[in-house]
């Protein structure tokens, strides 16, 4: 079994001024295979630096990420990552943008192409295979996005406010579709999203973080992810408790941005 | 003046005709024609095509018109070609006064004329007669025959019955006559509105330059080698240039220690124009094929590493990340990430550095080269062959347009994400 361990992180940095950032403190977590979580927070609570570390671009100044007991120093294959949007390659066909994991591993064409050619069809992209990125819709580059980390087959999956550029609808849609890959290949995800919803419907664990240091603030264990797959997320979202939770979490960050507020205003 | 007024003219009218008439025989129905708001949507502004063409028309209407072309059929009025004659006055010290005639024969520069026959006349002022070439003038010592000369106190008092003194001119039938100061009569027979072939050869003597060199040849060499080994320079030149520049924009872009070493000298070079490296390339390697080479190659690095750099710049770091989570080595990052997604910044830059180039060896052979369409308009004008030089700008405009268009082609065939992204 797989586990994610995050382990005392640390990450602080020097300013050209002087000055320095705290961007992370002591955030120790542990993550089992298969879990969702979902992590919510005003902005600069270096949830957007947790998952660089993570995924191994940045390095922490104290503390370690343990994954499958060894240590996390650098970008790997066995983390993938979605990201906001443009991290398509626009020069390479749909296919061969999913394709592009197992290319760079330098598995046969054989080997590979029944995984791509079914994970296009599982992100309902089967008829746009030859297509150039550039040609689809902003959802449609999301499920390629997806289809290519998932080629991969990483152990963990993570998530950079992967639908923040959608629309409303498009955006319900990708929902769902993320909770159905989640339950069919049994990843570990990491989602950071801005939108209070969508960690509640998409966080089997869900993190909200403080700022100044970045921290962890509280965490829950939601039940709605596991209602939520193959079914209508609106239904999920009618929930009184759904709703409860959801002004809880609000609120919640509410009080963190007013505070970020207060102290700006008094040292100004 | 007249043509800038008869342009406008052409201008205004072809608008009129073309807006009140033909568009609106043949009015658009597409979107942007809906459109209400024209004046400030740039989008809107569509080139009309009519207009186009009636400008390119009109540019060689005005040429054909004002060089006496065979192929236009209206023209400016010409010069004078013919005979005339005036009178002029001679004034005797004791006072007394006699008319004489001077007759003109105003032939074409280049065919054979010969003075009128003149009979000499009563009294002590003889008549003359003089040759002129159109456009030209001619000095005429009218008392040469005549009883009383400058020398004894003789002057001409006026021309035509009009007074006239030394300094001064006179309008006479087919042109001027002025009195220099020492007397004697300057006869300048009427030049017309068109150009002299000398200022501006007409479009037809252009075209038959063209068959004329490119069959016999001017200098030494056809025009067709003229052009060739041109742009043999500058492909020369700039593929030398796009060698070196875009590997060294690569790890201009890729590598900390490179960026240092080579930024003080790229941003030195860059303002540089390339022109104002010919006098140390010819010190260096003279003024043949190695010396256009080196300039040529000097003229595309910059650009081109320039462009290379702000290529590897341009890339998001979200492709870069994925492509390291997905897997790929720093090697695979540069063939299957970096490169592509530079293109269409190298596109960019090549197109310039192609312009560059064509521009930069033209200036090259205008300063010294044994053959090349710059040489060859810049010997032309030594020797007042107006008609190669414009057939020699003619050439090198229509390549620099064809380069520029090839390489679109180019770009849109091999970046066609490029501005989609």
């Amino acid at each position: 079994m797989s586990t994610l361990s995050i382990e005392n992180i640390s990450m602080r940095f020097d300013l050209p001024n002087g000055s320095h950032v705290q961007a992370l403190k002591d955030v120790t977590l542990e993550l089992q295979t298969g879990e969702l979580m979902s992590v919510l927070g005003p902005s600069g609570c270096g949830k957007t630096t947790l998952l660089n570390i993570l995924a191994g671009f940045l390095a922490p100044t104290e503390g370690r990420i343990m994954l499958n007991d060894h240590q996390v120093t650098g970008p790997d294959a066995e983390r993938g990552m979605v990201f906001q949007q443009g991290a398509l390659f626009e020069w390479m066909s749909v296919r061969d943008n999913v394709s592009f994991g197992p290319r760079m591993k330098g598995q046969k064409k054989s080997v590979y192409m029944p995984t791509v050619d079914h994970l296009l069809e599982v992100v309902g992209l089967q008829d746009f295979k030859e297509k150039a990125v550039y040609e689809l819709s902003g959802g449609m580059q999301q499920r390629v996005a997806l289809a290519r980390c998932l080629a991969n087959d990483p152990d963990v999956i993570l998530m950079d406010e992967p639908l923040g550029a959608l629309d409303a609808l498009t955006r319900e849609k990708m929902q769902g579709l993320v909770l159905k890959l989640w339950k069919e290949t049994g990843k570990t995800i990491i989602l950071i999203t801005h939108s209070v919803e969508e960690a509640l419907l998409l966080g089997e664990r869900l993190l909200v973080m403080a700022p100044r240091p970045g921290r962890i603030h509280k965490e829950y264990r939601l039940p709605f992810a596991d209602d939520g797959v193959g079914k209508d997320l609106r239904e999920v979202k009618k929930n009184p408790e759904f709703a409860e939770k959801r002004e809880e979490i609000l609120s919640m960050i509410w009080d963190m941005e007013e505070e970020i507020m207060g102290r700006a205003e008094e040292s100004a | 003046m007249t043509i800038l007024i008869i342009y406008i003219a052409v201008f205004v009218a072809a608008f009129l005709i073309v807006r009140k008439g033909v568009n609106r025989a043949m009015a658009r129905r597409d979107f942007t024609s809906l459109k209400t708001v024209t004046f400030g949507d740039e989008s809107a502004v569509r080139p009309d095509r009519w207009a186009s063409v009636i400008s390119v028309v009109t540019i060689f209407l005005l040429w054909g018109a004002f060089t006496g072309s065979k192929w236009v059929p209206v023209h400016a009025p010409g010069p004078f070609v013919g005979d005339t004659e005036f009178t002029y006055t001679l004034e005797a010290p004791d006072g007394s006064r006699d008319d004489a005639t001077v007759y003109a024969r105003v032939f074409n520069v280049g065919e054979d004329a010969a003075e009128p026959e003149v009979d000499p006349g009563d009294g002590f002022a003889k008549n003359d007669a003089i040759k002129v070439g159109a456009w030209r003038s001619a000095l005429l010592l009218m008392d040469k025959n005549d009883e009383v000369k400058r020398e004894d106190g003789a002057k001409v008092v006026a021309i035509d019955g009009q007074p006239v003194a030394p300094g001064g001119s006179v309008s006479v039938a087919n042109g001027t006559v002025a009195i220099t100061s020492k007397g004697s009569l300057n006869f300048s027979p009427a030049k017309g509105m068109q150009m002299e072939p000398i200022w501006l050869p007409p479009p037809e003597a252009v075209v038959a330059r063209v068959g004329e060199i490119a069959s016999a040849g001017y200098q030494n060499f056809t025009l067709w080698e003229h052009l060739y080994w041109s742009l043999f320079r500058v492909i020369v030149g700039f593929f030398f240039g796009a060698l070196v520049g875009i590997p060294l924009g690569y790890a201009m872009g890729l590598s900390d220690w490179f960026r240092g070493w080579f930024d003080p000298i790229v941003e030195f070079m860059r303002p540089v124009p390339p022109l104002a490296l010919i006098p140390l390339v010819i010190i260096w390697a003279g003024i043949g094929e190695s010396g256009k080479i080196i300039l040529l190659f000097l003229a595309a690095l910059w650009i081109m590493t320039i462009s290379a750099r702000a290529g590897v710049s341009g890339v998001a770091i979200s492709k870069v990340h994925a492509a390291y989570s997905l897997g790929a080595s720093k090697w695979q990052l540069m063939r299957y990430v970096i490169v592509p997604n530079s293109l269409p910044e190298i596109f960019t830059g090549a197109r310039v550095a192609m312009g560059v180039c064509w521009g930069t060896v033209v200036a090259a052979e205008l300063v010294a080269a044994e053959k090349g369409a710059g040489m060859m308009i810049m010997v032309a004008s030594r020797f007042q062959n107006t008609d190669i030089v414009i057939m020699g700008i003619i050439l090198i405009g229509i390549i620099g347009y064809g380069i520029d268009i090839l390489m679109r082609k180019a770009e849109t065939w091999l970046v066609p994400w490029k501005g989609r992204v």
